[in-house]
């Protein structure tokens, strides 16, 4: 052990421990050091005083203010529905097809419906409502599967679509793989291409299509292609095809259909929450009257 | 590796009597490698983030690349580098040779490699805990126990026959660094195997006691690991490069008891506004504040050393490196304590405002302080002359502009984060939906990336300059210069 010895650069003695030539200075610790260290203690100490901050065998310290997070939430939320409570009574109030009267309740409805929207529905139908072509409808157009009105989007936000819900809009195509030919099948994909092709207007009826989709596939989607509504069967006389458009795809799709999922939102949103959410999508570009 | 170490028996002429440099080597080595690895997983990770039709395949999906990447610089870059400088400076700060002589040494090295490998290749082939730092199952956990219990051994017993009267202060953190993982370790790890032949285990905590228990290791792990650990490198790296005194004695004393006292509370600040019980959370987030202050203790003892002796920092890369390591713990030391008030916690929580806290801490002070530490002990190990003083300035400017690319991206992604989550309109409604602040995302993540690769050019820069100072003539070590020899151990 070497003895202590003045360091002559900063003036202070080293404390003697020398090891592998590393020696150490005896410097005070700085003041400002130990001010902020203790004041962070004090600040610690003081909020474990204020706010529940240990528990012992017989039940736990609640701090002076009496503050819990759950206390914190219920609080924030009563809150923020008291700011909206003006415009949500009135919202209640007001029968769907009225709200559009009210300028300044349309934006309260629409902005509540975009959030909405964007929380429950954005993940399968996007944002800003576009669908996922092959997976989920774009909404922002007027081809509607189960009717575009107010009140038509307003059931299917409430009770889903083959949701298992009591209400929910319900059909089935039946699987023609295990009825028709591939041949069959083949003819009535080459047929349902031609009803939304105008120049095919004329030689369509004389296609070996034409009478087997007369047979099988009129009664929902139509004579002409004009799909159902009432049945969810799509229009097959436009160029719009949520599972693709192609003569492979709509062949797949007579053979072994696939059928959209949509869940059922009432119980889990309020009905005006509903409500909003119809106005929202509503007004994006195909609402019907 | 295998050339590195063919190296060995061609110098062990030139070694210290008594101590084994061998087993530094090979830990040096190792580090060197897993830290080429561990930053190439991130870029990968970073790159998956920014342009995700990169998960190809199941093998190498974001979800099972993350851990290999975590893993990979904590566990294999750093934990190969603690053991490589804590070996290293056990044996100097003790004047005496390693305990448990080379076998155990040996074993020590393989054995952890050895985990290492396990660990990392079952994430990708997706046998995980699903905890994280702490992914590895059931037996590749018993496995690193054993491992690290013969660390144990061999620091303590190098300690306990040590010829200097008393510990020096790099010893005191390393050794609470090896003591407090064992315990983190097998706490956290305790779990019942469904059979003895398959890989899934389950834990033996539940709910939120489970995730109390995952947090407590969780933020130990940064704490004992990631920060005891590498303040003991620093206090024997700095005061060595910059030739200076530690500034003070009496600080080492208290930021030390302060630090680790302290630390061990903080975890719940991992779980504010969780189902964890509110007097938890206070409780978490009053020890971060009063970590403050000891954790800037090690911060002004390894800066203020370089009292009189400021002017080194212009013209040596390896001391600055040094340095700024210091720089940057002290700057996340105070983000981290800022983060723990849950008032700055329910905005920066779950946002990568946190991945850029722990990387300012990752690549800003634990790497650093090992760059700093490995070009400090490379030539000295293998007794070459540094090929290259100016690749290491290349590397350190490389670095630097990395981190600062990575950390500002990640404060300004992660607090847009925050404040488009919280973001309400005129009526009171959400503004942004979720995925608004993911499509947000994407330019902060290709700059984050283009920080990543900037920060593994640095890595192979380093690799390069080891490669080649393993090629350099051996120098014949000067008598005047040498540190006193070690008397061989007296059994």
């Amino acid at each position: 052990m070497a003895a202590p010895e003045r360091d002559s650069l900063t003036g202070y003695h080293t404390t003697g421990h020398e090891w592998d030539g590393i020696k150490e200075l005896n410097t005070p610790i700085p003041h400002w050091w130990v001010t902020v260290f203790l004041g962070s203690c004090l600040v610690a100490v003081l909020y474990m005083w204020l706010y529940p901050s240990f528990a012992t065998t017989t039940g736990i310290f609640k701090g002076r203010l009496g503050w819990t997070s759950h206390g914190q939430l219920a609080e924030e939320m009563v809150q923020a529905r008291a700011a909206q409570a003006g415009w949500r009574s009135l919202l209640t109030d007001t029968p769907l097809e009225q709200v559009e009267a009210n300028a300044d309740l349309r934006r309260f409805a629409i902005a509540g419906g975009r959030a909405a929207f964007n929380e429950n529905c954005a993940p399968c139908h996007g944002v800003g409502a576009g669908g996922q072509i092959g997976q989920f409808p774009a909404l922002v157009d007027d081809d509607w599967l189960w009717g575009g009105s107010l009140a038509d989007i307003r059931q299917t936000v409430r009770y889903g679509i083959r949701s298992g819900h009591d209400e929910t809009r319900q059909s089935l195509m039946p699987a023609f793989g295990e009825m028709l030919s591939a041949g069959e099948i083949d003819s009535i994909a080459a047929y349902v291409l031609t009803l939304s092709d105008p120049s095919a207007a004329a030689s369509r009826a004389r296609l070996p299509g034409a009478e087997l989709y007369a047979a099988n596939c009129a009664a929902c989607h139509g004579a002409a292609g004009e799909g159902s509504r009432d049945m969810g069967a799509p229009r097959l006389n436009d160029a719009i095809w949520l599972y693709g458009g192609t003569r492979d795809a709509i062949r797949h799709q007579i053979a072994n259909p696939r059928m959209g999922v949509m869940p059922a939102f009432a119980g889990k949103l309020d009905d005006d929450t509903i409500r909003m959410l119809a106005l929202y999508v509503h007004s994006l570009g195909g609402g019907e009257r | 590796m295998d050339a590195a170490l063919s190296l060995a028996p061609s110098i062990r002429a030139h070694t210290i009597p008594g101590y084994n440099d061998a087993i530094v080597r090979r830990f040096t080595v190792a580090t060197v490698l897993w830290a080429l690895f561990g930053f190439s997983a991130g870029v990968m990770v970073a790159a998956q983030l920014a342009y995700p039709q990169l998960n190809l395949g199941a093998y190498v999906t974001f979800g099972r690349l993350r851990p290999v990447h975590t893993s990979g610089v904590v566990f294999a870059f750093g934990g190969n580098a603690l053991i490589a400088t804590s070996l290293y400076v056990v044996q100097r700060t003790c004047q005496i040779g390693l305990w448990g002589g080379p076998r155990l040494a040996n074993f020590l090295f393989w054995g952890y490699q050895a985990f290492l490998v396990i660990a990392l290749s079952g994430y990708v082939l997706g046998i995980t805990q699903s905890r994280e730092y702490a992914e590895p199952e059931w037996y590749a956990d018993l496995w690193l126990a054993v491992v690290w219990l013969a660390y144990l051994a061999i620091f303590v017993g190098t300690l306990m026959r040590r010829r200097e009267p008393h510990i020096y202060v790099a010893n005191w953190f390393f050794l609470a660094f090896i003591i407090t993982v064992a315990v983190l370790h097998l706490v956290n790890n305790l779990a019942m195997p469904v059979s003895l032949v398959g890989a899934k285990s389950y834990s033996a905590f539940s709910g939120v006691q489970d995730a109390m228990v995952q947090w407590w290791y969780g933020h130990n792990i940064v704490g004992f690991f990631l920060t005891a650990g590498f303040i003991g490198i620093m206090y024997y790296f700095v005061p060595k490069q910059a030739e200076r005194p530690i500034y003070s004695y009496r600080l080492s004393i208290v930021h030390f008891w302060a630090l680790i006292f302290l630390y061990i509370w903080a975890g719940p600040h991992h779980l504010h506004y969780t189902s964890l019980p509110d007097w938890t959370q206070t409780l978490g987030m009053a020890f971060s504040i009063m970590l403050w202050m000891p954790s800037w203790g090690g911060m002004i003892n390894g800066i203020m050393t370089l009292s009189g002796a400021w002017g080194k920092l212009r013209t040596d890369p390896i001391l600055r490196f040094l340095v700024v390591a210091v720089a940057f713990y002290g700057m996340a030391t105070f983000e981290g304590p800022l983060m723990a008030l849950k008032s700055v916690n329910s905005l920066s929580h779950y946002t990568d405002w946190t991945v850029g806290h722990v990387h300012s801490g990752a690549l800003g002070w634990v790497a650093f302080i090992c760059f700093g530490a490995l070009y400090y002990m490379v030539p000295r190990l293998w007794r070459r002359p540094l090929w290259s003083h100016r690749l290491v300035e290349w590397h350190f400017w490389i670095a630097s502009i990395a981190i600062v690319l990575y950390i500002t991206a990640m404060w300004v992604a992660g607090i847009a984060q925050g404040l488009m989550w919280r973001a309400y309109d005129a009526f009171g409604f959400l503004q942004y939906s979720f995925a608004d602040s993911v499509a947000m995302l994407h330019p902060y993540y290709v700059i984050r990336l283009i920080g990543g690769v900037l920060y593994l050019t640095g890595g192979v820069l380093m690799a390069v300059n080891f490669a080649m100072t393993l090629r350099q003539p051996l120098r014949q070590p000067d008598p005047a210069r040498a540190p006193q020899a070690a008397p061989t151990p007296a059994s």
